[in-house]
């Protein structure tokens, strides 16, 4: 029977994916709080689905048994039926009723994830500028006055602001286990707001189709105890070579790279494409230009 | 230009693949001078305005296009099927998963359903022909050469490698030299202009050319969806077309629309594709509702139920298809608001389309349901579609899209949705319908085996990749290592799509052997049908009917049957009918060397070509063509023959 094997198939992948959580998926393996906002919201989403399609499926069970022709009564006729208002509505309203819980929840996590994460909100950021040609991904302390090719470190609870833009076609930068992904584009800047908690190697990754190597586009985060990432930033202050302007103009040339360090950032020359850098200006200068001012303002909004 | 920069060259598929097209070309010029049917392909196809010849013609195209889709497809399955595997390269898996979007998109599934509504709404309505029969072939044969323009790509000058969705600026000229995207541009544009044609053509013949007494409310379903479906066609196609219009220019006349600097915006075209694109799958899924709604009808014996919410529903499901479009770019860093305005309005989609789920199951409510092979495909199509339904509210949700977007689980809810909605519709119709068109029934046993191996062979195949999805894999990578733990679940997606590659040749095997050995059918109505296409005789003669019936209720056939009713009155009237003529395929022969020199910008011979267009054009503004009358007697005649033993 066609929809047992459904149903059981679905229950069985249901069970696999939700008892995923403490192994395997990385959705379902967050180590951040963004990240575990969004895994609980999947969740949720699934068992809701889950109870739709149990609906539809039960019903189409007993209307495929009940009602086959082979079962019926040779003179059996069909009778005319119109329709039923009440049944109708019924499956018009608790759809509504559904779309209402999910859309609450929906603004509520997006919010959520898209600011900075509440338990570090009196927390300054570090921000790390990450920026991606084809096919590898810059990441630029500014602060720290550093810069890495192909890795990122970061330090355990403290609130990362990474800002995002790219030197070629859009990407989108993902670290699965950490927050959701968002596009990097060569004309704007935008931001994406995380903490790490657990210290360990996730991976991060392009999301967006940007041509021939793109299946190679990855990095490692490495989140460390605030102990480790400051010995780290030092070390590479003392150790590593300074990037030139010549140096970094071949690095954004299109290749297949491994890791890099740097004692000084693009950002000195090559500035992000923000506040007076942004690719558009609409009419006079005073207006706001880039995008992570509009979502600042519209995250003001929501608070 | 040198030579082996026009052809595409060093890699022995492709190799290949000239040899075949080579040798093809020479068998069909062959046995058409040695059978001598030159004058027949001519007179009977090439120059034909008949609608139900024009629809054959984009279902043959549809299914070569499925081929060479399924092909692309299966080469995708297998490159991934093991970690690391060399099967193909980057730059070769980036053409082959770009031009299997176009081609089943655009070039498989809008010309299999075209191609249904051309063969089926005339007759659903009681029309003699669609309202502007002439427009129709002009329609067809943009969109052949389109297609045919876009399969070239293939050997000569290198196919599009940008994925379907083409973004810039990685489509520019900048990071895709090669002409592949010029392609993209030209034959989208060409066909795209003879689909617009399709929409106003289709909401003309059923505004204007229903039986008498077929109020809109009497209307099949089909009809329907058809309707809404030329509303969508004509306000979201223009949106290609400028679009289109405007990556051309970028591409090779150095303007900067899209362009990273001079204030161009990557964004803007990713803005204008979608605006086009999201409506798009409304157009190929609101024709396969109308499908199901009359096949479920007719193998449970009863009436659609809900009719009028059906009605509603589906108009429902056109405005709303206008007003979800960012919800395929959540992650371009809008800010909450925009997010969670288009996150709800996707998800309201869900509740029309739930609608119409509950409709269908409560027809079959009290029916009595025969397991035919349309049927098969409409039953399957309801478990299997609500689980695309079900996670394409997931990912309409913005938060949790973060995580989703551009994965494999995206990549598995699509063909969740196109394939049981679809795909599996225009199945269902191509059986429903075949009959009506060649006087013969698809052998029931083949078809099936077909549908078990298709539809089970879905199941293996896409499932795994929502799970894939979820543990971080993205579309598009032509590789992975190892390590990633990607490799199981995608070799049991490649045994799926083995499973589907026997079942889609069970289904072509079936022509053959129907063809040759499956019992004709005499009575017009094989399936004991309800609408008025199966009161005709098969194969429908050309002037559909030979007296226009009159409707008073929807089901108006059905009725007459069973009230042993006669839908028509009168005596016969000779047919006004429309004459065969040369200019559309003449016209698409040009449009394609129009493209054709347009891709290489060899601007004086794409100008020739385009004065041949604008000459054919300005052919039938000063030509006087009034067409034909079909007198009484011959009519008599052809139906006597017919309907044999039954008058």
């Amino acid at each position: 029977m066609k929809a047992k094997w459904f149903l059981l198939s679905i229950f069985f992948t249901l069970s696999l994916i939700l008892s995923g959580c403490d192994n395997s998926l990385l959705v379902f393996d967050p180590k951040g709080p963004q990240a575990k906002t969004l895994s609980d919201t999947i969740i949720f989403s699934i068992i809701m689905m889950a109870g739709i399609l149990l609906v539809v499926y039960i019903l189409f069970t007993f209307m495929l048994v009940k009602y086959r022709a082979s079962k019926m009564d040779d003179s059996y006729e069909p009778p005319h039926e119109e329709g039923s208002k009440w049944l109708e509505i019924t499956w018009t309203i608790i759809p509504i009723i559904i779309v209402i819980v999910l859309s609450v929840v929906t603004v509520r996590t997006t919010s959520e994830v898209e600011s900075k994460p509440v338990a570090y909100a009196n927390d300054k950021p570090l921000v790390i500028y990450a920026s991606s040609s084809n096919w590898k991904w810059h990441f630029s302390y500014p602060e720290e006055g550093i810069e890495t090719v192909n890795y990122v470190n970061i330090p355990e609870d403290r609130p990362v602001e990474f800002r995002l833009y790219s030197f070629g076609p859009i990407t989108s930068f993902w670290i699965p286990q950490l927050a959701g992904q968002k596009y990097a584009m060569s004309d704007m800047v935008t931001k994406i707001n995380l903490a790490a908690e657990i210290p360990g190697s996730y991976i991060g990754k392009n999301s967006n189709f940007n041509g021939k190597d793109f299946a190679h586009m990855e990095f490692e985060t490495q989140v460390m105890t605030e102990k480790d990432y400051e010995k780290w930033v030092e070390e590479v202050k003392e150790t590593a070579p300074a990037l030139t302007e010549s140096e970094f103009d071949e690095l954004i040339e299109p290749s297949v790279l491994g890791r890099k360090t740097y004692s000084s950032t693009h950002l000195e020359f090559s500035p992000a494409p923000e506040g007076e850098h942004a690719g558009h200006h609409h009419g006079n200068s005073d207006e706001e230009t880039d995008s992570s001012h509009h979502m600042d303002m519209d995250m003001e909004d929501h608070k | 230009m040198k030579w082996d920069e026009f052809f595409v060259t060093g890699e022995p598929m492709i190799y290949a693949a000239m040899v075949s097209i080579v040798l093809v070309s020479v068998a069909i010029v062959g046995s058409l001078t040695y059978f001598k049917k030159w004058g027949y392909l001519w007179r009977n196809w090439l120059t034909t305005v008949d609608h139900k010849k024009i629809g054959v013609m984009y279902i043959i195209a549809a299914l070569l296009m499925l081929f060479r889709g399924g092909v692309d497809a299966l080469l995708m399955r297998a490159q991934t099927a093991v970690p690391e595997n060399g099967l193909l390269d980057g730059q070769h898996y980036n053409e082959i998963f770009t031009t299997h979007g176009i081609i089943m998109i655009l070039f498989m599934a809008m010309p299999f359903i075209i191609g249904l509504m051309n063969v089926v709404i005339p007759l659903q309505i009681g029309a003699r022909d669609v309202a502007f029969p002439r427009l129709n072939a002009v329609s067809f044969w943009l969109f052949f050469f389109g297609a045919m323009l876009l399969n070239l790509s293939f050997v000569i000058g290198g196919s599009p490698d940008a994925g379907w969705s083409a973004y810039f600026p990685l489509a520019s000229t900048e990071f895709s030299p090669t002409v592949g995207n010029n392609y993209y541009s030209l034959s989208l544009q060409i066909a795209g202009i003879g689909t617009l044609m399709t929409g106003i053509n289709f909401l003309v013949t059923i505004l204007k050319m229903r039986a008498p007494g077929m109020t809109l409310m009497k209307m099949p379903m089909f009809t329907w969806s058809i309707l809404i479906t030329s509303v969508i066609i004509i306000f979201a196609f223009p949106v290609l077309t400028v679009a289109l219009a405007l990556m051309m220019l970028d591409r090779q006349f150095g303007t900067q629309f899209f362009a990273m600097q001079n204030g161009g915006m990557d964004m803007l075209w990713a803005n204008l594709f979608w605006v086009w694109g999201h409506p798009e799958v409304y157009i190929v899924i609101l024709p396969a509702f109308g499908i199901y709604s009359e096949i479920i009808s007719t193998f449970a014996r009863k009436n659609l139920y809900g009719y009028k919410s059906m009605v509603v529903s589906m108009v429902a499901i056109s405005l709303l298809s206008f007003l979800v479009w960012v919800h395929h770019f959540y992650t371009m860093g809008h800010g909450v608001m925009v997010n969670s305005v288009f996150s709800i309005t996707t998800m309201a989609i869900a509740v029309p389309t739930g609608v119409k789920i509950f409709n269908w199951l409560f027809t079959l409510r009290k029916g009595k349901i025969s397991f035919t092979s349309p049927m098969l495909y409409a039953l399957a199509f309801i478990p299997i579609f609500t689980i695309g339904g079900v996670t394409g509210v997931m990912l309409a949700m913005a938060s949790a899209d973060y995580q989703y977007h551009n994965t494999m689980f995206l990549v598995a809810h699509f063909h969740y949705v196109l394939i049981p909605g679809t795909v599996f519709a225009v199945i269902a119709g191509y059986h429903y319908w075949f009959p009506k068109v060649f006087g013969f029934r698809l052998n029931e046993k083949l078809a099936k085996w077909a549908f078990w191996f298709i539809a089970i062979s879905f199941n293996v195949t896409f499932f795994p990749l929502f799970i894939l999805g979820l543990n971080g894999m993205t579309r598009r990578m032509y590789t992975y290592s190892a390590s990633t733990g990607y490799g199981p679940l995608n070799m049991l997606s490649m045994v799926g799509a083995v499973g589907l590659t026997i079942g889609f040749l069970l289904l072509v095997y079936n022509i053959y052997w129907s063809t040759r050995y499956a019992k004709r059918d005499t009575t017009g109505d094989p399936w004991d049908g309800r609408s008025l296409e199966w009161s005709t005789p098969s194969p429908v003669p050309e002037y559909n009917f030979a007296k226009t019936p009159v409707v008073t209720k929807l089901d108006a056939f059905w009725f007459s049957k069973k009230e042993n009713t006669s839908l028509t009155e009168g005596e016969y009237e000779p047919i006004h009918m429309p004459n065969n003529n040369g200019q559309p395929f003449i016209m698409g022969v040009a449009f394609f060397f129009f493209g054709f020199f347009m891709v290489f910008s060899w601007w004086i011979p794409a100008i020739i070509a385009g004065l041949v267009v604008l000459g054919a054009m300005a052919y039938r503004t000063f030509e006087k063509d009034h067409g034909h009358h079909i007198p009484v007697d011959e009519i008599e005649r052809t139906e006597k023959a017919l309907r044999g033993e039954q008058s």
